[in-house]
């Protein structure tokens, strides 16, 4: 037996040593590495039935990546432009949602992590109750509200902004507006988390030496908050480019998120290679981007789910 | 000083404008619940009524994913929880070099989209269990172990950051003295260890059942013949929405409301008791004649507390009692009433508009006996009359034959079963 191995069972005992060691190589190897990997090597086989799976037709195939790119073979374009422009546009419109979420959630995070007082409890136990609520009945409650004889549109009318209802849901409105709402705490407790922690006299002196506000903030702030920042982008951009319940409810009909496509192939078409591939290139594309942005801003991994 | 308060409003208007987007939604919901009409809608408001409570209450499918929701949120909590704990006690053991790429491997499901879970999850079981040779419904393949295994992926991690934060408070000094004191392993693990992790274990616990019970995009790939009730959801609202969803959601908000108010007044009381000790002599405290707050004390939470428990009794004391009947079938006669004098507003116009068009042929007539015209005596055959098009006074009946088109309020009106319907 190696010598680490000997002092972690000195150290937690025989039986209680192998039963964590047991849940944990269970999980990391288990749940998160083999499934992967698993699926990695799926989405490079071909789309056979059940009997023929591991006969002498199941081999290493590219066709379904190619099918993403230049879409079915002897079809009538050179791209497959329908998929291209969904992934393309889920991945612009992720980006987007995340800066709408930033903007939106740093002032209030500021003010909670800088403001003493009872009003703040009630205020953050406001943030929270929401966020305890079923995903799926968020996004319905938003589509009550946006929907054609919805609440805001019976107010637009009544004002007289439009003479017609306008139609949120056709025109995606709905959609960023559900994936923002969905996503805000997720954005708010990271930078919540940094700011509460920066010594609120570092913020006095920059005043005092005649700083604005925005100056303090993009010189005081900002700086020390990146660590939040960046953890609450990330997760927002990632869990937005992956959500399947806000486009499948308030999607318009011509419009569908690359999830959407990737469910389709499983659910729909019974391709699963195929929807293994697709999840590929968007878990790969996500994580590149991602790390492309760490990188950038000069973040470290483990700032991530502080 | 002008500068200050100015700012103070505007934070006050927009966090005012913030809390109006992040509550407006669930509020608006939860009225369309109580609203009468079919499709859910807060205005305009029709009728009180409860009718969606006990549609709800009917729908077996709901009640179904309900059962199959806290089935495998048990296993969800049970796994992840024992998961999260193990990851976090060795990344405290780990050796150095590998600690990185450990806490990489086991922090990274919070980013993997869960959908790429979902997928992964179903590829690989469905491989482990063709290589086990075992048939398309054995226990590997249920839709109940696919949905434990694939929560519990990235669950688990969730709850490891959370005991991980416990965890770092711990002396293991404790530990060493237990074992220094003739402890076995399990003894001081059950006696020491966990005793001092409980408060983490259990909001892990709690966070674990409540992540498991509103997933969705993993569930949408594994659920299999156990359909959770966020599926059903799922489902109902793609394909037609009913207020009786509101109805659930208004429950959910309901229960949400009383936990945190629950939680945020037993901390608030735990606060007082400990300032009433401190205040205390020594003599009170010996004696134990400790005059402690009561429950309702300078305690907000619990007060607001108990005035919600007493209005949801009350309300749900009325529905019981309270019948929308009467206040539907007003409704309905309002309606027929304004169908009817739309009715006869339409009638009205149109005798207006053909005495018009009479009078108006009838002084044309002389003008246009050069170019003699068939004669035509239908209400509308002079406007397909190319001579009427020259004169700009009869463009408006033109329209006319338009009008049921343009405004679907008209549309059936003249359909006798139009007003049976309304």
């Amino acid at each position: 037996m190696p010598r680490f191995l000997r002092d972690y069972f000195n150290r937690n005992g025989i039986g209680l040593g192998s039963v964590m060691l047991g849940l944990v190589l269970f999980w990391t190897i288990g749940l998160i590495i083999l499934p992967q990997l698993s699926m990695l090597d799926f989405s490079f086989r071909p789309n056979l039935p059940p009997p023929e799976i591991g006969g002498p037709k199941d081999l290493y195939t590219l066709e379904n990546y190619k099918y993403l790119i230049f879409g079915p073979e002897g079809g009538s374009q050179d791209y497959n432009a329908v998929d291209l422009r969904v992934f393309y546009r889920t991945l612009i419109a992720a980006v987007f949602v995340t800066l709408f979420n930033l903007i939106l959630c740093y002032p209030i995070a500021y003010y909670l992590a800088q403001t003493k007082g009872n009003h703040i409890r009630v205020l953050a136990l406001m943030l929270i109750i929401p966020y305890w609520i079923n995903e799926i009945l968020r996004a319905f409650a938003l589509r009550i509200i946006f929907g054609e004889s919805g609440v805001l549109n019976n107010v637009l009318v009544g004002m007289g902004v439009f003479d017609t209802p306008f139609d949120f849901i056709r025109n995606d409105i709905a959609l960023y507006a559900g994936l923002g709402y969905a996503y805000i705490l997720l954005m708010i407790f990271p930078i919540y988390n940094v700011i509460e922690s920066l010594d609120r006299n570092q913020i006095e002196a920059a005043r005092d030496m005649g700083a604005s506000w925005p100056r303090i903030h993009r010189r005081v702030v900002i700086p020390y908050a990146k660590p939040g920042i960046s953890s609450g982008c990330t997760m927002v951009f990632m869990l937005s480019a992956g959500a399947l319940a806000a486009p499948q409810i308030l999607g318009g009909p011509s419009s569908l998120w690359f999830t959407q496509l990737i469910y389709q192939q499983f659910n729909d078409n019974s391709d699963w290679p195929q929807g293994a591939a697709y999840a590929v290139v968007l878990l790969v594309t996500c994580i590149l981007l991602v790390l492309a942005l760490m990188r950038l801003f000069k973040v470290n991994m483990g700032d991530i789910g502080k | 000083m002008k500068n200050f308060s100015l700012m103070r409003i505007s934070i006050w208007v927009y966090l005012a404008l913030f809390f109006s987007y992040l509550l407006g939604p669930l509020v608006i919901m939860s009225v369309t619940a109580f609203n009468s009409p079919s499709f859910p809608r807060a205005a305009p408001w029709e009728c009180l009524t409860f009718e969606w409570f006990s549609a709800l209450f009917q729908d077996e499918r709901i009640l179904n994913g309900i059962k199959n929701s806290v089935l495998v949120g048990f296993g969800t909590v049970i796994l992840s929880v024992s998961m999260g704990l193990a990851g976090a006690l060795m990344l405290t053991q780990i050796w150095p070099k590998l600690r990185a790429t450990y806490y990489t491997v086991i922090i990274a499901p919070i980013l993997i989209p869960g959908v790429v879970i979902g997928i992964s999850t179903l590829v690989f079981w469905d491989r482990v269990s063709r290589m086990l040779g075992l048939g398309v419904d054995s226990f590997l393949s249920s839709g109940l172990f696919l949905t434990v295994i694939g929560q519990s992926t990235f669950i688990a991690s969730y709850c490891m950051l959370v005991l991980v934060a416990r965890l770092q408070r711990y002396d293991n000094a404790l530990t060493e003295a237990a074992l220094d004191l003739g402890a076995t392993h399990a003894q001081t693990f059950r006696k020491v260890l966990l005793p001092f992790m409980r408060p983490a274990i259990a909001s892990a616990a709690v966070l674990a059942f409540l992540a498991s019970f509103e997933n969705y995009n993993t569930t949408t790939f594994t659920f299999g013949e156990y359909p959770t009730l966020t599926i059903e959801l799922a489902q109902k609202v793609r394909y037609g929405i009913t207020p009786a969803i509101s109805a659930l959601a208004f429950i959910i908000v309901l229960l949400t409301v009383f936990a945190a108010l629950f939680n945020e007044a037993s901390i608030r009381r735990k606060e007082l008791v400990a300032a009433a000790r401190k205040r205390a002599t020594v003599e009170e405290l010996e004696s134990g004649k400790i005059r402690l707050p009561g429950f309702l004390s300078s305690n907000a939470a619990a007060v607001v507390l108990v005035v919600v428990a007493i209005a949801t009794i009350t309300v749900v004391g009325t529905a019981t009692a309270y019948s929308p009947a009467q206040c539907i079938a007003d409704v309905k006669e309002q309606k027929r009433l304004e169908t009817e004098v739309r009715i006869l507003e339409l009638r009205q116009r149109r005798a207006e508009e053909a005495a018009r068009r009479a009078a108006e042929q009838a002084e044309q007539e002389p003008a246009t006996e050069t170019a003699p015209k068939p004669s035509n005596n239908s209400g509308f055959g002079s406007v397909f009359d190319p001579g009427t098009l020259q004169d700009g006074g009869t463009e408006e009946p033109e329209a006319e034959p338009d009008a049921p088109g343009n405004n679907s309020g008209f549309g059936n009106v003249f359909d006798p079963n139009a007003l049976q319907n309304n």
